[in-house]
Protein backbone atom coordinates (compact mmCIF):
# COMPACT_ATOMS: atom_id res chain seq x y z
CA UNK A 1 0.00 0.00 0.00
CA UNK A 2 2.77 2.42 0.94
CA UNK A 3 4.33 1.99 -2.48
CA UNK A 4 1.31 3.61 -4.10
CA UNK A 5 1.88 7.09 -5.47
CA UNK A 6 -0.29 10.00 -4.48
CA UNK A 7 -2.21 9.82 -7.74
CA UNK A 8 -2.75 6.11 -7.33
CA UNK A 9 -3.97 6.53 -3.79
CA UNK A 10 -6.37 9.25 -4.85
CA UNK A 11 -7.61 7.07 -7.66
CA UNK A 12 -8.12 4.12 -5.32
CA UNK A 13 -10.11 6.26 -2.91
CA UNK A 14 -12.28 7.50 -5.74
CA UNK A 15 -12.78 3.94 -7.00
CA UNK A 16 -13.99 2.72 -3.59
CA UNK A 17 -16.32 5.68 -3.26
CA UNK A 18 -17.83 4.94 -6.66
CA UNK A 19 -18.19 1.24 -5.94
CA UNK A 20 -19.74 1.66 -2.52
CA UNK A 21 -23.46 2.15 -3.28
CA UNK A 22 -23.63 -0.44 -6.05
CA UNK A 23 -21.59 -2.98 -4.11
CA UNK A 24 -23.77 -2.49 -1.04
CA UNK A 25 -26.94 -3.18 -3.05
CA UNK A 26 -25.43 -6.17 -4.81
CA UNK A 27 -24.31 -7.53 -1.46
CA UNK A 28 -27.76 -7.10 0.06
CA UNK A 29 -30.00 -8.27 -2.78
CA UNK A 30 -27.86 -10.55 -4.96
CA UNK A 31 -25.09 -11.96 -2.81
CA UNK A 32 -26.89 -12.32 0.50
CA UNK A 33 -29.88 -14.30 -0.91
CA UNK A 34 -27.43 -16.85 -2.33
CA UNK A 35 -25.65 -17.23 1.00
CA UNK A 36 -28.82 -17.10 3.09
CA UNK A 37 -31.03 -19.23 0.84
CA UNK A 38 -29.14 -22.41 1.61
CA UNK A 39 -29.43 -22.46 5.43
CA UNK A 40 -33.00 -21.18 5.17
CA UNK A 41 -33.92 -24.43 3.44
CA UNK A 42 -33.01 -26.32 6.62
CA UNK A 43 -35.25 -24.27 8.92
CA UNK A 44 -38.96 -24.01 9.58
CA UNK A 45 -38.87 -20.22 9.06
CA UNK A 46 -42.47 -19.04 8.86
CA UNK A 47 -44.68 -16.29 10.16
CA UNK A 48 -46.20 -18.27 13.03
CA UNK A 49 -43.43 -20.39 14.55
CA UNK A 50 -40.15 -19.48 16.15
CA UNK A 51 -37.41 -20.40 13.72
CA UNK A 52 -35.65 -23.70 14.36
CA UNK A 53 -33.02 -25.69 12.50
CA UNK A 54 -34.88 -28.80 11.39
CA UNK A 55 -32.21 -30.51 9.31
CA UNK A 56 -33.45 -32.55 6.37
CA UNK A 57 -37.12 -32.42 7.38
CA UNK A 58 -38.09 -30.04 4.58
CA UNK A 59 -36.38 -32.29 2.04
CA UNK A 60 -38.19 -35.34 3.42
CA UNK A 61 -41.42 -33.42 3.28
CA UNK A 62 -40.82 -32.41 -0.34
CA UNK A 63 -40.13 -36.05 -1.16
CA UNK A 64 -43.51 -37.11 0.21
CA UNK A 65 -45.46 -34.05 -0.94
CA UNK A 66 -47.68 -35.17 -3.86
CA UNK A 67 -48.35 -31.56 -4.91
CA UNK A 68 -44.63 -30.89 -5.17
CA UNK A 69 -44.22 -34.10 -7.18
CA UNK A 70 -46.92 -32.92 -9.56
CA UNK A 71 -45.38 -29.45 -9.83
CA UNK A 72 -41.96 -30.93 -10.54
CA UNK A 73 -43.42 -33.24 -13.16
CA UNK A 74 -45.01 -30.25 -14.91
CA UNK A 75 -41.75 -28.29 -14.78
CA UNK A 76 -39.92 -31.19 -16.41
CA UNK A 77 -42.71 -31.69 -18.96
CA UNK A 78 -42.28 -28.03 -19.77
CA UNK A 79 -38.82 -28.81 -21.14
CA UNK A 80 -40.59 -30.52 -24.06
CA UNK A 81 -41.20 -27.09 -25.54
CA UNK A 82 -37.45 -26.54 -25.99
CA UNK A 83 -37.04 -28.55 -29.21
CA UNK A 84 -40.28 -27.02 -30.52
CA UNK A 85 -38.98 -23.50 -29.86
CA UNK A 86 -35.57 -24.24 -31.37
CA UNK A 87 -36.85 -25.85 -34.56
CA UNK A 88 -39.56 -23.26 -35.17
CA UNK A 89 -37.30 -20.30 -34.45
CA UNK A 90 -34.59 -21.59 -36.78
CA UNK A 91 -37.19 -22.03 -39.54
CA UNK A 92 -38.45 -18.52 -38.88
CA UNK A 93 -34.91 -17.13 -38.96
CA UNK A 94 -34.35 -18.81 -42.33
CA UNK A 95 -37.65 -17.35 -43.54
CA UNK A 96 -36.85 -13.77 -42.52
CA UNK A 97 -33.27 -14.07 -43.75
CA UNK A 98 -34.57 -13.69 -47.32
CA UNK A 99 -34.02 -10.41 -49.03
CA UNK A 100 -37.57 -9.35 -49.72
CA UNK A 101 -39.52 -6.15 -49.66
CA UNK A 102 -41.17 -5.49 -46.25
CA UNK A 103 -39.03 -8.18 -44.62
CA UNK A 104 -38.10 -5.68 -41.94
CA UNK A 105 -41.77 -5.23 -41.07
CA UNK A 106 -42.19 -8.97 -40.55
CA UNK A 107 -39.10 -9.24 -38.34
CA UNK A 108 -40.43 -6.48 -36.13
CA UNK A 109 -43.93 -7.98 -36.05
CA UNK A 110 -42.63 -11.34 -34.83
CA UNK A 111 -40.69 -9.61 -32.09
CA UNK A 112 -43.68 -7.74 -30.64
CA UNK A 113 -44.80 -10.57 -28.30
CA UNK A 114 -41.29 -10.53 -26.80
CA UNK A 115 -41.54 -6.92 -25.65
CA UNK A 116 -45.10 -6.88 -24.39
CA UNK A 117 -45.92 -7.87 -20.82
CA UNK A 118 -46.91 -11.40 -19.89
CA UNK A 119 -50.05 -10.03 -18.26
CA UNK A 120 -51.20 -8.50 -21.55
CA UNK A 121 -50.26 -11.66 -23.46
CA UNK A 122 -52.12 -13.84 -20.96
CA UNK A 123 -55.26 -11.70 -21.07
CA UNK A 124 -55.23 -11.83 -24.87
CA UNK A 125 -54.73 -15.60 -24.91
CA UNK A 126 -57.36 -16.34 -22.29
CA UNK A 127 -59.81 -14.51 -24.54
CA UNK A 128 -58.63 -16.56 -27.52
CA UNK A 129 -58.97 -19.82 -25.55
CA UNK A 130 -62.55 -19.17 -24.38
CA UNK A 131 -65.21 -21.70 -25.17
CA UNK A 132 -66.91 -19.07 -27.36
CA UNK A 133 -63.48 -17.85 -28.42
CA UNK A 134 -61.77 -17.51 -31.70
CA UNK A 135 -59.62 -20.65 -31.45
CA UNK A 136 -62.67 -22.86 -31.01
CA UNK A 137 -64.32 -21.02 -33.88
CA UNK A 138 -61.47 -21.84 -36.28
CA UNK A 139 -61.10 -25.42 -35.09
CA UNK A 140 -64.82 -25.97 -35.58
CA UNK A 141 -64.75 -24.29 -38.98
CA UNK A 142 -61.84 -26.43 -40.10
CA UNK A 143 -63.68 -29.49 -38.87
CA UNK A 144 -60.89 -30.48 -36.50
CA UNK A 145 -63.23 -30.65 -33.51
CA UNK A 146 -66.97 -31.22 -33.18
CA UNK A 147 -67.59 -29.55 -29.84
CA UNK A 148 -66.02 -26.38 -28.49
CA UNK A 149 -63.25 -27.17 -26.01
CA UNK A 150 -62.66 -25.29 -22.75
CA UNK A 151 -58.92 -24.95 -23.08
CA UNK A 152 -58.63 -23.22 -19.72
CA UNK A 153 -60.68 -25.75 -17.77
CA UNK A 154 -59.78 -29.17 -19.21
CA UNK A 155 -57.05 -30.52 -16.97
CA UNK A 156 -55.45 -32.36 -19.87
CA UNK A 157 -55.22 -29.28 -22.07
CA UNK A 158 -54.52 -26.44 -19.65
CA UNK A 159 -50.78 -27.07 -19.43
CA UNK A 160 -50.49 -27.41 -23.21
CA UNK A 161 -52.30 -24.09 -23.51
CA UNK A 162 -49.76 -22.36 -21.27
CA UNK A 163 -46.88 -23.99 -23.15
CA UNK A 164 -48.27 -22.63 -26.41
CA UNK A 165 -48.22 -19.13 -24.92
CA UNK A 166 -44.60 -19.55 -23.83
CA UNK A 167 -43.62 -20.72 -27.32
CA UNK A 168 -45.55 -17.86 -28.93
CA UNK A 169 -43.98 -15.23 -26.69
CA UNK A 170 -40.41 -16.55 -26.95
CA UNK A 171 -40.10 -17.45 -30.63
CA UNK A 172 -39.31 -13.93 -31.83
CA UNK A 173 -36.45 -13.66 -29.36
CA UNK A 174 -34.74 -16.87 -30.48
CA UNK A 175 -35.51 -16.06 -34.12
CA UNK A 176 -33.49 -12.84 -33.79
CA UNK A 177 -30.53 -14.68 -32.28
CA UNK A 178 -30.59 -17.28 -35.05
CA UNK A 179 -30.94 -14.54 -37.64
CA UNK A 180 -27.80 -12.91 -36.26
CA UNK A 181 -26.19 -16.34 -36.38
CA UNK A 182 -27.17 -16.93 -40.00
CA UNK A 183 -25.92 -13.51 -41.00
CA UNK A 184 -22.59 -14.08 -39.27
CA UNK A 185 -21.84 -17.15 -41.40
CA UNK A 186 -19.44 -15.97 -44.10
CA UNK A 187 -21.21 -16.16 -47.46
CA UNK A 188 -18.03 -17.37 -49.20
CA UNK A 189 -18.27 -20.73 -47.45
CA UNK A 190 -21.66 -21.46 -48.94
CA UNK A 191 -20.59 -20.16 -52.32
CA UNK A 192 -17.49 -22.32 -52.34
CA UNK A 193 -19.58 -25.39 -51.51
CA UNK A 194 -22.04 -24.55 -54.26
CA UNK A 195 -19.19 -24.22 -56.75
CA UNK A 196 -17.89 -27.60 -55.64
CA UNK A 197 -21.27 -28.95 -56.68
CA UNK A 198 -23.06 -29.23 -53.37
CA UNK A 199 -26.85 -28.98 -53.58
CA UNK A 200 -28.96 -26.64 -51.48
CA UNK A 201 -29.79 -29.23 -48.84
CA UNK A 202 -26.20 -30.37 -48.62
CA UNK A 203 -25.03 -26.81 -48.01
CA UNK A 204 -27.59 -26.44 -45.23
CA UNK A 205 -26.65 -29.78 -43.68
CA UNK A 206 -22.86 -29.55 -43.97
CA UNK A 207 -22.22 -25.84 -43.60
CA UNK A 208 -25.11 -23.82 -42.22
CA UNK A 209 -26.13 -26.19 -39.43
CA UNK A 210 -22.62 -26.89 -38.07
CA UNK A 211 -21.82 -23.18 -38.04
CA UNK A 212 -25.15 -22.46 -36.37
CA UNK A 213 -24.53 -25.11 -33.70
CA UNK A 214 -23.03 -22.77 -31.08
CA UNK A 215 -26.19 -20.66 -31.30
CA UNK A 216 -28.39 -23.74 -31.04
CA UNK A 217 -26.57 -24.88 -27.91
CA UNK A 218 -26.73 -21.49 -26.27
CA UNK A 219 -30.40 -20.99 -27.11
CA UNK A 220 -31.26 -24.50 -25.92
CA UNK A 221 -29.51 -23.91 -22.61
CA UNK A 222 -31.36 -20.63 -22.16
CA UNK A 223 -34.72 -22.13 -23.00
CA UNK A 224 -34.19 -25.23 -20.82
CA UNK A 225 -33.42 -23.02 -17.84
CA UNK A 226 -36.37 -20.80 -18.67
CA UNK A 227 -38.68 -23.81 -19.01
CA UNK A 228 -37.76 -25.36 -15.65
CA UNK A 229 -38.10 -21.92 -14.04
CA UNK A 230 -41.39 -21.07 -15.74
CA UNK A 231 -43.51 -18.81 -13.57
CA UNK A 232 -45.23 -15.76 -15.08
CA UNK A 233 -47.35 -17.49 -17.71
CA UNK A 234 -48.76 -20.01 -15.24
CA UNK A 235 -49.31 -17.39 -12.55
CA UNK A 236 -51.18 -14.96 -14.79
CA UNK A 237 -53.24 -17.55 -16.62
CA UNK A 238 -54.06 -20.04 -13.89
CA UNK A 239 -53.18 -18.35 -10.61
CA UNK A 240 -50.82 -19.39 -7.80
CA UNK A 241 -52.45 -22.82 -7.43
CA UNK A 242 -52.02 -23.75 -11.08
CA UNK A 243 -55.72 -24.26 -11.74
CA UNK A 244 -57.61 -26.35 -12.70
CA UNK A 245 -56.83 -28.88 -9.97
CA UNK A 246 -53.07 -28.16 -9.92
CA UNK A 247 -52.90 -29.24 -13.57
CA UNK A 248 -50.69 -26.31 -14.57
CA UNK A 249 -48.76 -25.94 -11.31
CA UNK A 250 -44.99 -25.77 -11.81
CA UNK A 251 -42.23 -25.93 -9.21
CA UNK A 252 -41.54 -22.17 -9.20
CA UNK A 253 -45.22 -21.34 -8.86
CA UNK A 254 -45.54 -23.86 -6.05
CA UNK A 255 -42.57 -22.27 -4.30
CA UNK A 256 -44.33 -18.91 -4.58
CA UNK A 257 -47.56 -20.38 -3.22
CA UNK A 258 -45.83 -22.02 -0.25
CA UNK A 259 -43.93 -18.81 0.55
CA UNK A 260 -46.41 -16.03 -0.07
CA UNK A 261 -49.76 -17.74 0.49
CA UNK A 262 -48.93 -20.29 3.18
CA UNK A 263 -46.02 -18.19 4.55
CA UNK A 264 -43.78 -21.23 4.99
CA UNK A 265 -40.56 -19.59 3.91
CA UNK A 266 -38.27 -22.42 4.99
CA UNK A 267 -40.11 -25.06 2.97
CA UNK A 268 -40.36 -22.69 -0.01
CA UNK A 269 -36.59 -22.17 0.11
CA UNK A 270 -36.14 -25.96 0.06
CA UNK A 271 -38.27 -26.20 -3.08
CA UNK A 272 -36.29 -23.36 -4.63
CA UNK A 273 -33.07 -25.15 -3.77
CA UNK A 274 -34.26 -28.42 -5.31
CA UNK A 275 -35.20 -26.60 -8.53
CA UNK A 276 -31.82 -24.84 -8.54
CA UNK A 277 -30.04 -28.19 -8.13
CA UNK A 278 -32.00 -29.69 -11.04
CA UNK A 279 -31.15 -26.73 -13.25
CA UNK A 280 -27.48 -26.98 -12.28
CA UNK A 281 -27.38 -30.69 -13.10
CA UNK A 282 -29.10 -30.13 -16.44
CA UNK A 283 -26.77 -27.30 -17.42
CA UNK A 284 -23.66 -29.22 -16.39
CA UNK A 285 -24.84 -32.17 -18.47
CA UNK A 286 -25.54 -29.90 -21.42
CA UNK A 287 -22.12 -28.29 -21.16
CA UNK A 288 -20.51 -31.70 -20.86
CA UNK A 289 -22.19 -33.21 -23.87
CA UNK A 290 -21.62 -30.20 -26.01
CA UNK A 291 -18.02 -29.51 -24.93
CA UNK A 292 -17.85 -26.10 -26.46
CA UNK A 293 -20.65 -25.13 -24.15
CA UNK A 294 -22.38 -23.05 -26.74
CA UNK A 295 -20.57 -19.99 -25.51
CA UNK A 296 -18.23 -19.69 -28.46
CA UNK A 297 -19.63 -18.08 -31.53
CA UNK A 298 -18.64 -16.93 -34.96
CA UNK A 299 -18.35 -13.27 -35.70
CA UNK B 1 -25.19 -12.16 -57.72
CA UNK B 2 -21.56 -13.22 -57.30
CA UNK B 3 -22.82 -16.71 -56.54
CA UNK B 4 -24.63 -17.00 -59.84
CA UNK B 5 -21.78 -15.39 -61.73
CA UNK B 6 -19.22 -17.76 -60.25
CA UNK B 7 -21.32 -20.76 -61.12
CA UNK B 8 -21.89 -19.55 -64.63
CA UNK B 9 -18.19 -19.01 -65.08
CA UNK B 10 -17.35 -22.53 -63.95
CA UNK B 11 -20.21 -24.38 -65.59
CA UNK B 12 -19.56 -26.07 -68.92
CA UNK B 13 -20.84 -23.81 -71.72
CA UNK B 14 -23.81 -26.00 -72.60
CA UNK B 15 -25.16 -25.83 -69.01
CA UNK B 16 -25.00 -22.07 -68.61
CA UNK B 17 -28.40 -21.45 -70.04
CA UNK B 18 -30.00 -24.18 -67.92
CA UNK B 19 -28.66 -22.73 -64.66
CA UNK B 20 -29.81 -19.30 -65.63
CA UNK B 21 -33.30 -20.41 -66.51
CA UNK B 22 -33.67 -22.50 -63.35
CA UNK B 23 -32.40 -19.68 -61.18
CA UNK B 24 -34.57 -16.96 -62.60
CA UNK B 25 -37.62 -19.21 -62.39
CA UNK B 26 -36.86 -19.87 -58.74
CA UNK B 27 -36.27 -16.21 -58.11
CA UNK B 28 -39.61 -15.30 -59.58
CA UNK B 29 -41.49 -18.00 -57.69
CA UNK B 30 -39.93 -17.35 -54.28
CA UNK B 31 -42.12 -14.38 -53.26
CA UNK B 32 -45.28 -16.35 -54.03
CA UNK B 33 -44.26 -18.99 -51.53
CA UNK B 34 -42.58 -16.72 -49.00
CA UNK B 35 -45.14 -13.93 -48.62
CA UNK B 36 -48.05 -16.23 -47.70
CA UNK B 37 -45.78 -17.88 -45.10
CA UNK B 38 -44.67 -14.52 -43.75
CA UNK B 39 -48.25 -13.29 -43.56
CA UNK B 40 -49.46 -16.46 -41.87
CA UNK B 41 -46.75 -16.11 -39.23
CA UNK B 42 -47.63 -12.42 -38.76
CA UNK B 43 -51.27 -13.38 -38.16
CA UNK B 44 -50.21 -15.96 -35.57
CA UNK B 45 -47.93 -13.52 -33.74
CA UNK B 46 -50.11 -10.44 -33.85
CA UNK B 47 -53.45 -12.26 -33.90
CA UNK B 48 -54.15 -12.45 -30.17
CA UNK B 49 -53.42 -8.73 -29.77
CA UNK B 50 -55.45 -7.78 -32.84
CA UNK B 51 -58.35 -9.86 -31.55
CA UNK B 52 -58.03 -8.06 -28.21
CA UNK B 53 -58.01 -4.70 -30.01
CA UNK B 54 -61.03 -5.69 -32.04
CA UNK B 55 -62.85 -6.64 -28.83
CA UNK B 56 -61.92 -3.35 -27.19
CA UNK B 57 -63.53 -1.49 -30.11
CA UNK B 58 -66.86 -3.33 -29.91
CA UNK B 59 -70.13 -2.38 -28.30
CA UNK B 60 -72.24 -4.49 -25.96
CA UNK B 61 -73.64 -7.62 -27.58
CA UNK B 62 -71.15 -7.69 -30.44
CA UNK B 63 -68.45 -8.70 -27.98
CA UNK B 64 -69.90 -12.15 -27.39
CA UNK B 65 -71.46 -12.55 -30.84
CA UNK B 66 -71.16 -15.94 -32.46
CA UNK B 67 -69.77 -16.38 -35.07
CA UNK B 68 -67.17 -13.88 -33.85
CA UNK B 69 -67.17 -10.48 -35.46
CA UNK B 70 -63.64 -9.79 -36.64
CA UNK B 71 -64.00 -6.18 -37.62
CA UNK B 72 -66.05 -4.20 -35.10
CA UNK B 73 -69.23 -2.85 -36.62
CA UNK B 74 -69.72 -0.11 -35.59
CA UNK B 75 -66.29 0.50 -34.02
CA UNK B 76 -66.34 2.59 -30.87
CA UNK B 77 -63.75 4.19 -28.65
CA UNK B 78 -66.21 4.32 -25.79
CA UNK B 79 -64.53 1.45 -23.94
CA UNK B 80 -61.22 3.28 -23.97
CA UNK B 81 -62.85 6.29 -22.33
CA UNK B 82 -65.07 4.34 -19.94
CA UNK B 83 -62.24 2.20 -18.66
CA UNK B 84 -60.73 5.34 -17.12
CA UNK B 85 -63.95 5.78 -15.11
CA UNK B 86 -64.42 2.21 -14.07
CA UNK B 87 -60.87 1.79 -12.76
CA UNK B 88 -58.32 4.37 -11.64
CA UNK B 89 -56.28 3.76 -14.74
CA UNK B 90 -54.48 7.12 -14.66
CA UNK B 91 -53.43 6.30 -11.16
CA UNK B 92 -51.97 2.94 -12.21
CA UNK B 93 -50.26 4.55 -15.19
CA UNK B 94 -48.71 7.14 -12.88
CA UNK B 95 -47.52 4.36 -10.55
CA UNK B 96 -45.98 2.50 -13.47
CA UNK B 97 -44.25 5.60 -14.84
CA UNK B 98 -42.92 6.40 -11.37
CA UNK B 99 -41.65 2.85 -10.85
CA UNK B 100 -40.07 2.71 -14.30
CA UNK B 101 -38.34 6.09 -14.12
CA UNK B 102 -37.15 5.39 -10.58
CA UNK B 103 -35.80 1.96 -11.52
CA UNK B 104 -34.18 2.93 -14.80
CA UNK B 105 -32.65 6.07 -13.25
CA UNK B 106 -31.14 4.14 -10.35
CA UNK B 107 -29.81 1.47 -12.68
CA UNK B 108 -28.16 4.01 -14.90
CA UNK B 109 -26.52 5.77 -12.01
CA UNK B 110 -25.46 2.72 -10.01
CA UNK B 111 -24.43 0.49 -12.91
CA UNK B 112 -22.20 3.10 -14.57
CA UNK B 113 -20.69 3.98 -11.18
CA UNK B 114 -19.93 0.33 -10.45
CA UNK B 115 -18.71 -0.61 -13.92
CA UNK B 116 -16.37 2.34 -14.41
CA UNK B 117 -13.82 1.65 -11.63
CA UNK B 118 -13.82 -2.05 -12.51
CA UNK B 119 -12.94 -1.18 -16.09
CA UNK B 120 -10.55 1.76 -15.84
CA UNK B 121 -9.17 2.46 -12.40
CA UNK B 122 -6.36 0.74 -10.52
CA UNK B 123 -6.98 -0.10 -6.90
CA UNK B 124 -6.21 -2.92 -4.48
CA UNK B 125 -8.87 -5.64 -4.32
CA UNK B 126 -10.21 -4.96 -7.82
CA UNK B 127 -9.98 -8.57 -8.94
CA UNK B 128 -11.54 -9.87 -5.75
CA UNK B 129 -14.52 -7.53 -6.15
CA UNK B 130 -14.90 -8.46 -9.78
CA UNK B 131 -14.73 -12.17 -8.95
CA UNK B 132 -17.38 -11.75 -6.25
CA UNK B 133 -19.69 -10.13 -8.79
CA UNK B 134 -19.05 -12.84 -11.41
CA UNK B 135 -19.71 -15.60 -8.90
CA UNK B 136 -23.28 -14.41 -8.33
CA UNK B 137 -24.05 -15.27 -11.94
CA UNK B 138 -22.86 -18.85 -11.63
CA UNK B 139 -24.30 -19.81 -8.25
CA UNK B 140 -27.97 -20.68 -8.14
CA UNK B 141 -30.04 -18.33 -6.10
CA UNK B 142 -32.38 -20.69 -4.27
CA UNK B 143 -34.25 -18.45 -1.93
CA UNK B 144 -33.85 -15.22 -3.90
CA UNK B 145 -37.37 -13.88 -3.71
CA UNK B 146 -37.95 -15.11 -0.17
CA UNK B 147 -34.73 -13.74 1.31
CA UNK B 148 -35.21 -10.43 -0.50
CA UNK B 149 -38.74 -10.20 0.82
CA UNK B 150 -37.49 -10.71 4.39
CA UNK B 151 -34.75 -8.13 3.83
CA UNK B 152 -37.21 -5.59 2.43
CA UNK B 153 -39.47 -6.13 5.45
CA UNK B 154 -36.58 -5.70 7.88
CA UNK B 155 -35.52 -2.50 6.15
CA UNK B 156 -39.06 -1.17 6.68
CA UNK B 157 -39.62 -0.90 2.92
CA UNK B 158 -42.62 -3.23 2.69
CA UNK B 159 -45.50 -1.63 0.79
CA UNK B 160 -43.28 1.08 -0.71
CA UNK B 161 -42.13 1.69 -4.27
CA UNK B 162 -38.54 1.83 -3.01
CA UNK B 163 -39.01 -1.74 -1.83
CA UNK B 164 -40.16 -2.69 -5.34
CA UNK B 165 -37.29 -0.97 -7.12
CA UNK B 166 -34.31 -1.46 -4.80
CA UNK B 167 -33.57 -5.18 -5.31
CA UNK B 168 -33.27 -4.63 -9.07
CA UNK B 169 -31.71 -1.16 -8.86
CA UNK B 170 -28.45 -2.66 -9.99
CA UNK B 171 -27.99 -5.70 -12.18
CA UNK B 172 -24.85 -7.74 -12.63
CA UNK B 173 -25.61 -8.04 -16.31
CA UNK B 174 -25.72 -4.25 -16.80
CA UNK B 175 -22.46 -3.87 -14.90
CA UNK B 176 -20.82 -6.35 -17.28
CA UNK B 177 -22.22 -4.68 -20.34
CA UNK B 178 -21.04 -1.23 -19.27
CA UNK B 179 -17.68 -2.49 -18.03
CA UNK B 180 -17.07 -4.00 -21.46
CA UNK B 181 -17.93 -0.68 -23.09
CA UNK B 182 -15.71 1.35 -20.74
CA UNK B 183 -12.75 -0.97 -21.42
CA UNK B 184 -12.79 -0.19 -25.14
CA UNK B 185 -12.30 3.58 -24.71
CA UNK B 186 -8.75 4.60 -25.71
CA UNK B 187 -6.56 5.57 -22.75
CA UNK B 188 -5.51 8.83 -24.45
CA UNK B 189 -8.91 10.35 -23.66
CA UNK B 190 -8.29 9.92 -19.98
CA UNK B 191 -4.65 11.07 -20.08
CA UNK B 192 -5.36 14.30 -21.89
CA UNK B 193 -8.22 15.11 -19.53
CA UNK B 194 -5.96 14.47 -16.56
CA UNK B 195 -3.24 16.69 -17.99
CA UNK B 196 -5.86 19.40 -18.48
CA UNK B 197 -6.53 19.13 -14.76
CA UNK B 198 -9.93 17.40 -14.75
CA UNK B 199 -10.85 15.65 -11.51
CA UNK B 200 -11.67 11.97 -11.39
CA UNK B 201 -15.42 12.48 -11.17
CA UNK B 202 -15.36 15.01 -13.97
CA UNK B 203 -13.51 12.54 -16.21
CA UNK B 204 -16.11 9.91 -15.42
CA UNK B 205 -19.13 12.10 -15.94
CA UNK B 206 -18.13 14.37 -18.81
CA UNK B 207 -15.85 12.11 -20.82
CA UNK B 208 -16.36 8.44 -20.07
CA UNK B 209 -20.14 8.14 -19.73
CA UNK B 210 -20.84 10.05 -22.98
CA UNK B 211 -18.38 7.73 -24.75
CA UNK B 212 -20.37 4.61 -23.89
CA UNK B 213 -23.70 5.98 -25.07
CA UNK B 214 -24.69 2.87 -27.08
CA UNK B 215 -24.22 0.64 -24.04
CA UNK B 216 -26.13 3.13 -21.89
CA UNK B 217 -28.97 3.08 -24.41
CA UNK B 218 -29.08 -0.71 -24.27
CA UNK B 219 -29.28 -0.64 -20.48
CA UNK B 220 -32.07 1.93 -20.56
CA UNK B 221 -34.09 -0.09 -23.07
CA UNK B 222 -33.70 -3.37 -21.22
CA UNK B 223 -34.56 -1.86 -17.88
CA UNK B 224 -37.47 0.12 -19.23
CA UNK B 225 -38.95 -3.09 -20.58
CA UNK B 226 -38.22 -5.04 -17.40
CA UNK B 227 -39.71 -2.44 -15.05
CA UNK B 228 -42.69 -1.57 -17.23
CA UNK B 229 -43.61 -5.26 -17.57
CA UNK B 230 -42.78 -6.29 -14.01
CA UNK B 231 -45.42 -8.38 -12.33
CA UNK B 232 -44.60 -10.63 -9.44
CA UNK B 233 -42.25 -8.58 -7.30
CA UNK B 234 -44.67 -5.61 -7.03
CA UNK B 235 -47.40 -8.10 -6.05
CA UNK B 236 -45.19 -9.42 -3.26
CA UNK B 237 -43.92 -6.12 -1.91
CA UNK B 238 -47.01 -3.92 -2.28
CA UNK B 239 -49.88 -4.44 0.11
CA UNK B 240 -52.27 -1.69 -1.10
CA UNK B 241 -53.69 -2.27 -4.54
CA UNK B 242 -53.65 1.52 -4.83
CA UNK B 243 -49.92 1.36 -5.22
CA UNK B 244 -49.95 -1.30 -7.94
CA UNK B 245 -48.39 -0.64 -11.33
CA UNK B 246 -50.31 -1.61 -14.47
CA UNK B 247 -49.29 -5.27 -14.72
CA UNK B 248 -50.50 -6.42 -11.30
CA UNK B 249 -53.48 -4.05 -11.44
CA UNK B 250 -54.69 -5.58 -14.70
CA UNK B 251 -54.06 -9.06 -13.41
CA UNK B 252 -56.37 -8.47 -10.45
CA UNK B 253 -58.92 -6.43 -12.37
CA UNK B 254 -59.07 -9.27 -14.84
CA UNK B 255 -60.32 -11.60 -12.14
CA UNK B 256 -62.56 -8.99 -10.49
CA UNK B 257 -64.10 -7.55 -13.65
CA UNK B 258 -64.21 -10.65 -15.80
CA UNK B 259 -67.86 -9.91 -16.64
CA UNK B 260 -66.90 -6.86 -18.65
CA UNK B 261 -64.24 -7.99 -21.03
CA UNK B 262 -64.21 -4.96 -23.37
CA UNK B 263 -62.97 -2.80 -20.48
CA UNK B 264 -60.23 -5.28 -19.62
CA UNK B 265 -59.29 -5.42 -23.30
CA UNK B 266 -59.15 -1.63 -23.54
CA UNK B 267 -57.09 -1.39 -20.35
CA UNK B 268 -54.69 -4.05 -21.61
CA UNK B 269 -54.25 -2.31 -24.96
CA UNK B 270 -53.54 0.97 -23.14
CA UNK B 271 -50.95 -0.76 -20.95
CA UNK B 272 -48.93 -2.06 -23.90
CA UNK B 273 -48.97 1.15 -25.95
CA UNK B 274 -45.98 2.84 -24.23
CA UNK B 275 -43.72 -0.19 -24.52
CA UNK B 276 -44.80 -0.67 -28.14
CA UNK B 277 -43.99 2.94 -29.00
CA UNK B 278 -40.57 2.68 -27.33
CA UNK B 279 -39.94 -0.58 -29.15
CA UNK B 280 -40.99 0.69 -32.57
CA UNK B 281 -38.91 3.85 -32.23
CA UNK B 282 -35.81 2.05 -30.93
CA UNK B 283 -36.26 -1.36 -32.56
CA UNK B 284 -32.80 -1.47 -34.07
CA UNK B 285 -31.18 -0.79 -30.72
CA UNK B 286 -33.59 -3.19 -29.04
CA UNK B 287 -32.84 -6.10 -31.32
CA UNK B 288 -29.09 -5.48 -31.40
CA UNK B 289 -29.12 -5.28 -27.63
CA UNK B 290 -31.05 -8.54 -27.30
CA UNK B 291 -28.76 -10.36 -29.71
CA UNK B 292 -25.61 -8.79 -28.26
CA UNK B 293 -26.68 -9.74 -24.76
CA UNK B 294 -26.77 -13.38 -25.70
CA UNK B 295 -23.75 -13.45 -27.97
CA UNK B 296 -21.50 -11.12 -26.02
Amino acid sequence: MSSLSKLQRRQAGFAYLMLLPGAALLAAFTFYPIVRGLPLAFTNYSVVDTTKWIGWDNFKRAFHDPTFGLALKHSLLYVLIVPVIQILSILMAVLVNNRLRFIHFFRVAYFIPVVTSMVAAAIAWKWVYQEQGILNFFLLKLGMIRQPISFMVETKLALLGVMAVTVWKGLGYYMMIYLAGLQSIPGELQEAARIDGAGRLRVIWNITIPLLMPFVLLCSLLSVMGAIHVFDEVFVMHGPSGDPAYSTLTASVYSYKVAFQDFEFGYAATIGLLVAIIIMIVSILMFRYTRRGGLTYYE
Amino acid sequence: MSEAAARDRLAPPELKGVYKAKRSWKKAAAPFILYPLLLLAAVLFLGPFLWLLSTALKTGNNVYAYPPQFIPNPPTFKNFIDVFHIMPLWHYIANTVYMTVYGVGLNLLLCTMTAYPLARLKFPGKNAIFFAIVSTMILPNAGGMIVNFITIQKLGLYNSMTGVVLPSAISVFNVFLLRQAFITIPADMEHSARIDGAGEFRIFRSIMVPMVRPAVATVVIFDFMAFWNSLIWPVIVLDDRDKYPLGPALQYLNSDLAYNFPYIAAGTIISVIPILIIFLVLQKQFINGMVGAVKG
